[in-house]
Order: structure tokens, then sequence, then C-alpha cells
């Protein structure tokens, strides 16, 4: 006997109709309790049901609701999919409500499992192994086929077929020796292909920002010394009193997270801690993380006081700052001026008045190019397990790069080529072995 | 009555015979010529990259090709000197006279070994079982296991242009009904095709028109326990010249005259070695192609034209031949041809090279579907062992991918199948890094120690090595650069920065411009070259050999889920119907063979490994 699991299964995209599927024996009866419209309970089996998902009485989205019941089912349990109009918040909302009403949030590809575990596999392959198996080995990782969309793999497999001519090229110098129909790779010529593969493996990256970025929301930190006004401007945007706001200074200890929608995307604020130099120990640990999140966050609002002189620490966050995406907002303009600031692109305003808040946003739709992401339909790398690995196959090219200026021979730098060719290949599904043979003897003209 | 037959004298035939008798099984070696034993029939070399390490690899496991080779080739060198250690390899020159003499020698010195004439043209097969074979005469031998070593002979065909003769290489007689009756016996047949260049009469070369090609200037053997044989100013010489667009015109005005392109060959040819016209149809907008001259003997004055393998009709070659910058006024002594022979599907044998469907039946060489001395003699090492080990009821030898080219040789051959003659190239080894040509008796001595084909002596010496090589690692642990005027002195001479920090010579050791040469100037150390050499390259490369070992190490863990061999795949469910056809058929010994098997998806691995863990793990 399974639990029964909840998931949204199409990507978060924006503007398409959103799928949560719930499997298990419980799905139907949970279902029912949250749908207002027809008793899903007492529906024939494989038909679709018009309603409304509600939550306390609240209508959170006008639905459809397929009833598929076990056993001719996706996982072969009872499966209930609700077809949601909403953009991600409400596709999201409906499976808190889900989670709230006991339903467990499913692993990665614990629908897959479960359609293999109970002995269905007439389903397409490619879906049937999508994380299977947590993936720690190579061969696990190969195991788990990916669910990418088109244009992605075009472009994961344009980078791989750059790096296996670069690798075939050398195999043949090293398995035929003799023959010059090959260019001779050599420490001088590999560099400049090795930075087109770098610069490929870059670009995708960039782009799977945006994928992030669609599916995980944007984080933000906002950081500045001890009492500018950071919990203020937290509150303001989102709306509510969340985090603990005093005038002494060093109150805020914990990091309060927060979110709120922009553009269909989902921006999470985490609210540090002031940072200070400071001896108190707890108040230490509260500075600590916050220097730890201008590097985990996609952006930085830095918080300045309009009211005092920029002071040493000032300067020094804002060089902190500096290589990463960030806005300058001066707070408390309703007060004094008395800060004197270089910086050209800053927000002014304050949380009395709200004046300078909707600019910040606006800033935010502007850096994060949000008017694109949400008209466009993107294709790009988002799962962080595909990202991991461009990331590592990325690494492998730069320690080739780095090896090529140690005057490492090539035998051991096509090492590194070869382990980067085979974590793109681990997204793509694409066994190595024999495609390199397949170019070797294509590519080259070789003979007895 | 023998223990073991091994039929066919190539290259298989003698590593499998030598070292059955060698490891006690009274052995039969039964060859249609005995002229013909350890012949080569196609280039006169032995070794080439990867195939020089597996030379290595055959010797430091007990077997004969490295020390036959260096008692009997003109020219020595080691290939990808400047590319790194993994790939390094040594290829000889071997003299075609000599080289089966040796061989001949070797195999009259071991004792329980009779060779005996004939042409064996069936399997005395009970109940599956092998029990011996029957020659074209009617006589039969009876025995406990046979080795089947057939070589290109199994309805061999040679062909030249339109014409088709029965025959093997040489004009030996073919064997006509083995693989006939092997069909019988339920074997599935595959029909392979390969070529060879024309020969050419010496007098008739002008040397003068091509480039010198000679052997190296340091002294190097194949085997770890000779030394050398030859001198190296006594090496004989290679030539190197061009095809040119009057011999791309001859052949594309003539493409339909070859057996090839006239459609009268049916097998499948390698990839690796295509005939000259197969790279100009292939290849189209290269202007000329390489070719070399290799004598094949000193005491003969016949020249191989490497590069220039054909089937076109002779009067076609006498034309291809003379529009070569050289050999104007050139004696065609052969005509290149092609052959196809009958082989079996390699899938069929199991890892230690026995039969999965007639037991105590082995196989080894081109009969696999390989191509290559070397390839044939590691097939031939092991399929003897195997032999005895089975006769005498032991574990099979089964080396594995990251131990030995020869594993990754087998492995392929078993779990992948060919489709073309196999040819062992070092990109087929993903390991390859730990699979050198220095270290091959650091890898395999003492598995050749455990399988009995490695005496104490011999072993003895590898603890010394390994030892030694340990000494020298601690020395350079254990001492630090110190710098004065003397050890600057050192750098400088050398065109070397002069190290900034102190640092013992171990690290120094890994920088890539401190060659172990420097480091002896700077610390006494008085070992060998070979120990020196391999401690630099453990040293030096110290973190990609450790990257390796973890790839390695990973895999490994895979191999130890073994799959049970009375493995019920029927009762697998959800198999795919592909996969669980490959899986009956190859019957992978473990979960990291089954994953490479092509065919079977990870989906079915999967669904295996849970199968496996439900019925197997209590």
């Amino acid at each position: 006997m399974n639990d029964t699991i909840c998931a949204i299964s199409t990507s978060l995209g924006v503007g398409a109709i959103s799928i949560i599927r719930v499997s298990g024996d419980e799905a139907i009866s949970k279902v029912a309790k949250l749908f207002d419209g027809k008793n899903l309970e007492e529906v024939n089996s494989h038909t679709i049901h018009y309603g409304h998902i509600i939550d306390n009485n609240e209508i959170i989205d006008e639905v459809l609701v397929s009833v598929l019941k076990a056993p001719k089912t996706y996982t072969k349990e009872d499966i209930v999919e609700i077809n949601s109009h909403g953009g991600i918040a409400t596709t999201k909302k409906i499976l808190e409500v889900l989670i709230a009403n006991g339903i467990r949030l499913a692993d990665k590809g614990e629908f897959t499992k479960r359609a293999f575990l109970n002995g269905r596999i007439d389903l397409s392959q490619a879906q049937a192994v999508n994380s299977l198996i947590k993936s720690h080995t190579n061969l696990e990782r190969k195991l788990a086929l990916n669910t990418l969309n088109g244009k992605v793999s075009a472009k994961i497999r344009k980078t791989r077929q750059i790096i296996v001519e670069l690798l075939a090229n050398i195999e043949v110098n090293i398995d035929f020796p003799e023959y010059e129909d090959a260019l001779e790779i050599t420490l001088e010529n590999l560099p400049p292909r090795l930075k087109e593969i770098k610069s490929e493996l870059e670009s995708l990256l960039e782009e799977s920002k945006i994928g992030t970025i669609i599916e995980n929301g944007i984080k933000v930190a906002i950081i500045g010394r001890p009492n500018v006004g950071k919990s203020s401007i937290l509150n303001a945007l989102l709306n509510k009193n969340k985090a603990i706001v005093t005038d002494i200074a060093g109150t805020t200890r914990d990091i309060v997270e927060g979110e709120i929608e922009l553009k269909g995307i989902a921006l999470i604020f985490i609210d540090t801690a002031g940072i200070r130099k400071t001896e108190d120990l707890v108040e230490k640990i509260g500075v600590d993380k916050s220097l730890e999140m201008i590097d985990e966050s996609d952006l930085i609002i830095l918080v300045l006081n309009n009211n005092e002189v920029l002071t040493e620490e000032d300067q020094e966050l804002l060089n902190k700052i500096k290589n990463k995406t960030h806005i300058v907002f001066v707070n408390k303009t309703d007060l004094p001026t008395k800060l004197k600031l270089n910086e050209k692109e800053v927000v002014t305003g304050n949380t009395v008045t709200l004046d300078g808040l909707n600019e910040l946003k606006n800033k935010i739709v502007e850096l994060f190019d949000l008017e694109r992401i949400n008209s466009s339909n993107l294709e790009v790398v988002s799962s962080a397990r595909e990202i991991g690995l461009i990331k590592e196959a990325l690494e492998y090219i730069k320690n080739a790069l780095n090896n090529v200026s140690n005057l490492l021979p090539v035998d051991m730098i096509a090492i590194d080529i070869k382990k980067a060719w085979d974590l793109l290949g681990e997204i793509t599904g694409e066994s190595y072995q024999e495609e390199l043979l397949d170019t070797l003897f294509s590519e080259f003209c070789l003979g007895k | 009555m023998y223990d073991l037959i091994v039929v066919g004298g190539g290259h298989a035939g003698c590593e499998a015979a030598h070292i059955g008798a060698y490891l006690g099984l009274k052995t039969a070696l039964v060859t249609a010529n005995i002229k013909n034993i350890a012949d080569m029939p196609c280039n006169p070399s032995i070794g080439g990259t990867a195939k020089g390490i597996i030379v290595r690899e055959i010797d430091a496991l007990g077997g004969l090709m490295g020390r036959v080779a260096d008692r009997s080739h003109f020219q020595i060198k080691m290939l990808n000197n400047g590319k790194g250690p993994a790939v390094r390899s040594l290829r000889a020159q071997a003299d075609k006279i000599t080289y089966p003499q040796v061989m001949l020698d070797f195999l009259n010195n071991t004792l329980n070994l009779d060779i005996i004439e004939g042409m064996v043209e069936n399997l005395i097969v009970n109940d599956t079982k092998v029990n011996g074979i029957i020659l074209s005469d009617g006589r039969e031998i009876k025995s406990k296991a046979v080795i089947l070593t057939t070589g290109t002979y199994l309805k061999a065909n040679i062909l030249i242009g339109s014409e088709n003769n029965p025959g093997g290489p040489h004009g030996e007689a073919r064997s006509n009904n083995l693989s006939d009756n092997l069909k019988k016996l339920g074997l599935d047949i595959q029909r392979l095709k390969t070529g060879t260049p024309p020969r050419i009469k010496k007098e008739s070369i002008d040397f003068s028109q091509m480039q010198e090609e000679k052997g190296d200037n340091e002294y190097y053997t194949f085997s770890f326990d000779n030394p050398p044989f030859y001198k190296i100013n006594e090496q004989q010489k290679c030539y190197l010249l061009y095809t040119n667009v009057k011999t791309h015109e001859i052949i594309r005005n003539n493409l339909n005259k070859s057996a090839m392109y006239g459609g009268y060959v049916t097998g499948i040819g390698p990839r690796y070695c295509p005939s000259i016209e197969d790279k100009l149809v292939r290849f189209a907008d290269k202007e000329r192609h390489q070719l070399f001259l290799e004598p094949e003997s000193i005491y003969y004055d016949e020249w191989y034209l490497q590069g220039f393998s054909t089937s076109m009709p002779r009067d076609i070659q006498e034309q291809m031949v003379h529009s070569l910058q050289g050999l104007e006024n050139a004696i065609i002594t052969k005509y290149a041809y092609a052959i196809e022979y009958d082989a079996l599907n390699p899938l069929e044998m199991k890892p230690s090279l026995e039969n999965k469907i007639i037991e105590n039946l082995f196989t080894a060489g081109q009969i696999n579907g390989t191509s290559g001395y070397e390839e044939a003699a590691a097939q031939g090492l092991i399929a003897g062992i195997n032999a005895h080990h089975k006769l005498k009821g032991l574990e099979p030898l089964i080396l594995h991918r990251d131990e030995a080219y020869i594993g990754v040789l087998i492995d392929d051959l078993v779990t992948k199948g060919t489709k073309e003659p196999y040819r062992m190239l070092t990109s087929r080894a993903e390991y390859r890094l730990i699979l050198r040509h220095d270290n091959a008796d650091l890898r395999l001595r003492s598995i050749g120690y455990k399988n009995g084909t490695i005496d104490e002596e011999k072993y003895q010496k590898l603890i010394e090595k390994e030892n030694l090589i340990n000494e020298v690692k601690n020395i350079l642990r254990n001492n630090n650069l110190r710098l004065n005027n003397e050890t600057k002195e050192i750098f400088m001479k050398r065109k070397l920065e002069i190290p900034t920090y102190s640092t013992n010579l171990y690290m120094l050791l890994k920088r890539p411009e401190i060659s172990i040469e420097t480091i002896k100037e700077l610390i006494i150390l008085d070992y060998t070259k070979e120990i020196l050499e391999e401690v630099e390259i453990e040293v030096k490369y110290e973190g990609y050999i450790a990257k390796v070992y973890k790839e390695a190490e990973k895999m490994k863990k895979l191999e130890e889920k073994q799959i049970p061999q009375d493995i019920d795949y029927d009762d697998v469910l959800n198999l795919a119907s592909e996969a669980k056809q490959k899986l009956k058929q190859i019957k992978p010994l473990s979960i990291a063979q089954a994953s490479r098997i092509s065919g079977v998806n990870p989906s079915d691995i999967a669904i295996l490994s849970v199968y496996l863990k439900k019925k197997y793990d209590k």
C-alpha cells in the first residue's frame, strides 16, 4: 500500500494549463473533499469533471478534474489530475492546499517509479526512467534519461558535437600516429577549441538562469547596516508585518522569508540580519549569514540610509556586491539628506510614504527581463540535475584549459574533455563509446 | 586422448597451445601446414598503438608473442612518445621468416605439446559437449576440450577483381566444411572481409624518391624478461610515399572492376583499414593518401606497400602501382587481394571464451570476428588458460576493463559483438590512463602468478620492482629541495625556473617541466631507468591517475552486482522485448556488463536490478 502523493506534472511555464497529478489509495477521496462539483467518489473511471477547487470556502481556481481509477492508469494506482488555468501562483496554491490536506508532495520521478514498481512500463521509455534512481554513480546517472525539450537538447547536442569532433581528432592522432591526414592536436592549438566549448557551456548556463527563474523564482537578499529599514522595506513589499521591526539596531536576527509574484515570477525575499561589525555572538551569526546570503541570492538590494553619511561599512558592502546583480535603495527620503553617493543606478524612496517601492519593482522587472520571460515561450535548461551536469562539464573543460597551460600531455587532457562530453551525454541520454568511434572513422581517412 | 586440441597454428593457436601445455594439459596443436605456424600473412609488424600494449600484457601473463617479437624484429619504435604515457606503445617490424621460426622453436621446446598436420573439418560433439575433432582424411582425435583458432580459413575466398577463388592466404587450402558443421551444431555464422596490399620487389623500387622512416635510437623490448637482441644502428628502414592525381584517376576510372565496388564481395570489411578505393570514395576531396613501404624480411626481397590494400584486377593494380613516385618500374611480386571468410558470432561465447552452446569448446582470434595478430594472440592466451581452468574445475580468468586491454577486447566482443573485423584502439579503453605500456607487469603479473602462468622467479622479480618503486617514492618524499648555488646551477643549466619556496622532491617532480633526470641531479638515485620512469609517471600524473581509478571503482561496484547465470529472464516482468532477447543471448555476468549491451536500456537495467534485489537479496 502506498501513501497518496501529488505534484505539478507540467513544467512550470507561464500561461499554459498546469496539471497537478495526485496518485494513491486516497487520491479520489481527498481531492473530492476539496472539489466543488460532482462527487468525485461516485463518478466513473476515466471521466472529466468541471468545478472549483475550494479551501475553507474560498475558491482557489476553476478547474477540470480527471478521475482515473486503478489499474488502468499511469501508476496503476487511483489517479486524479487537476487541470488548472491559473498561473504559477494559483497552481502552487492548489498544491499547497493538497499538501495541507495530508497528501504528500511526490519525490522527483516518484510517479514514474511507482508506474515501474507496479509493473507498468508500456509508456514511453524516456519517461519511464526519468530520475528513477537518484543519480550518484555514472551508470545510475545514465539511467536517468531526461525530459529535455527539443531546443535545449539540440543546443547540448551541438556542444557535444564540437567536443566529439575535437576528441575524434585527438584519438586519431593517438591511434594512428603516422597518418598525417588529421591535424595534429597540440598544446598550442587546443586552447582556442577548448575556449569555444567553454563559451558554449557558459552560454547554456547563462540561459539556464531563465529556466531556474521560472522554476524557482528569484532569490532576493535585502542587506544593509542595522536600522537602515530593511525589514520595513520587506514588509512594505510583502504588504504584511512579518519581520520584527524596531528602532533598536540589531533586533532582526533571523532570516525571514517572504514571497511575492512579479510578472508571473516568484520573488523570494530573504531578510538578512543587519550587517554590522559586532562582537555579540548571536548577532555575529546573523551577520555571517547575511554575508553568506550575498553569495546565495540572485539579487541583492542594498539599503542605505539617506539620513546618514556613508559609513565605512556601507562602502564595504558596496564593494562586496559589485559583481552581483544588485540594486541600491536609498531609504528614508522622508528625512533630511545627509548621504552623498557616487552610484549611478540608485532607487530612492521611503517606507513611510511608500515612495519608490514601485520603482524598485520596475527595476527588478528590468534587470531580469521579466517582461520577455513572461511573454515568450522560452525553452531552456531548468532542472537542477541538468544544470549541475553542465556546470560539472564546464569545470572539466576549465581544468583541461588549466592543464594545457601546465603543459600536461594531450592524453591527460583528453580525459577531462571526454569526461565533459560524457556528462553532457548524460543529459541527452547518449552513450559515448560507439559515437566516438563512428565520428573517428567518418571524419578521418585511415587505412592499412 | 588429449586434454586439449588447438585447431590452427596462427597467433591465437600458438599462444593457446603453449599456455595449455605449460599449465600441464596434454595438448595437440593441429594445423593444415606446419610451415605456416605463426605466419604473418598481412603486415610485417607486431605491435602498434594499443596493440603494442596488448603484447606487453600477453608477456606479463606468460604468453609468447613479446618474447618472439623481441627475437625477430629489425626495427622498433615507441609510438606516441610525445602524447603522454597512457598512449605510448611499441611497434616492431618483425621479420616474416624469423618470427615463425622463433615461435616454432618455443613450441618445440614446450613440454606436453604435440604438433599435428591435418585439415579439421568437423568436431566430435556428444550431448553438446565437445569431445575431439575429425580431420578431412577421416582421422578422429579425441580430447576433453577444443580451441578453434581458424583465422580466415573458414570457407575463405580470395577476391581479385572479378576473380573469386576458394582458398586462404598464401594460396593455402581452406576449410570447406567446418563452418557448415558448426552451423549444424547450432552456431551463428557471419561473413567478414579483410584485405591486404600488393608486395613489391625490392630491386624495382627507387627509394631515392621517398622519405626514410627509421627506428628509434633507444633500446626497447616487448618482454619484461629478456634484453634487447638487436643493435640500434642495424635497424632496417621503411619509406613513406604518397598517392597522386594520376593514381586517383586510374582508381576512379576502374572502380566497378574492383571486387568491392563491382559487387563481388558479401562480407563486411573493417572501417579502420579500408581499401584504397574505399578511401577515394569516402574522402573524395583528398588529393593524396599516405603509403608506407616496409621490408617483409631481411631474407627475401619483398616489400609490403602499406595503405594500398585493394581488390582491383591485376592489370589495374599494375597501373596503380606504376603511377606512384619511385614505383614507376616496380615489379609486383604478389597482388593485393580481398579475402572473405566465415566467423562466429562472438555474442555466443562467454567472457571465458567458451562457447555457450557447446561445452568445453573455446574460440580465439579471427574466428571471433577480430582482426590483428595481437588481438588474436591475446584471445588465444586467455582461451588456453580458461580451457585448462575449465577442465580442472577452476574459476575462469576474466580480465576487467580497468585491468587490461585484453579485458576491454573480450568484454567488447562478448557484450557488444562485432559486425566488422574488430581492431583494438586506445579509444576503446575508457580507463586507458591506467592501462599503460609501462605498468603491464604491475597490473597483470600477480594475476598470472595466481593463475599458474607466471613462475615464482618472475613473480619475485615483480615484487622486487614494486618495492623499488616505493623505495624511490619514499626517498623523494623524505628529501627536500635544498636551494644552494650548486642546485641553482642545475636549474639554470636546464633553463628552468628556480623554485621560490622549499618543497620535497616528490612535489617537485609533479611539476610538468621537472623530469626525473633533473631530480637525479639533485639527489643520488641509483635505480634502473625502468624503475625511475615508472616513478616519474606515477608521481607526475598522480591526480589524473587517481581520477581514473575513481571512475573505475564506480564501474567495479556495478561489476560486483552479479547476475546469477540460471536467471530466467522470462520471469522478469516488463523487460522490453529487445532487451530480454539480448540478455538471454548474451547472459551478462554482472549489472555492469548488462548495462553495456546495446539495446538494453537504462529502464531495463533498473527493472533487472529491482528484480535481482527482490529475488536474491533476503
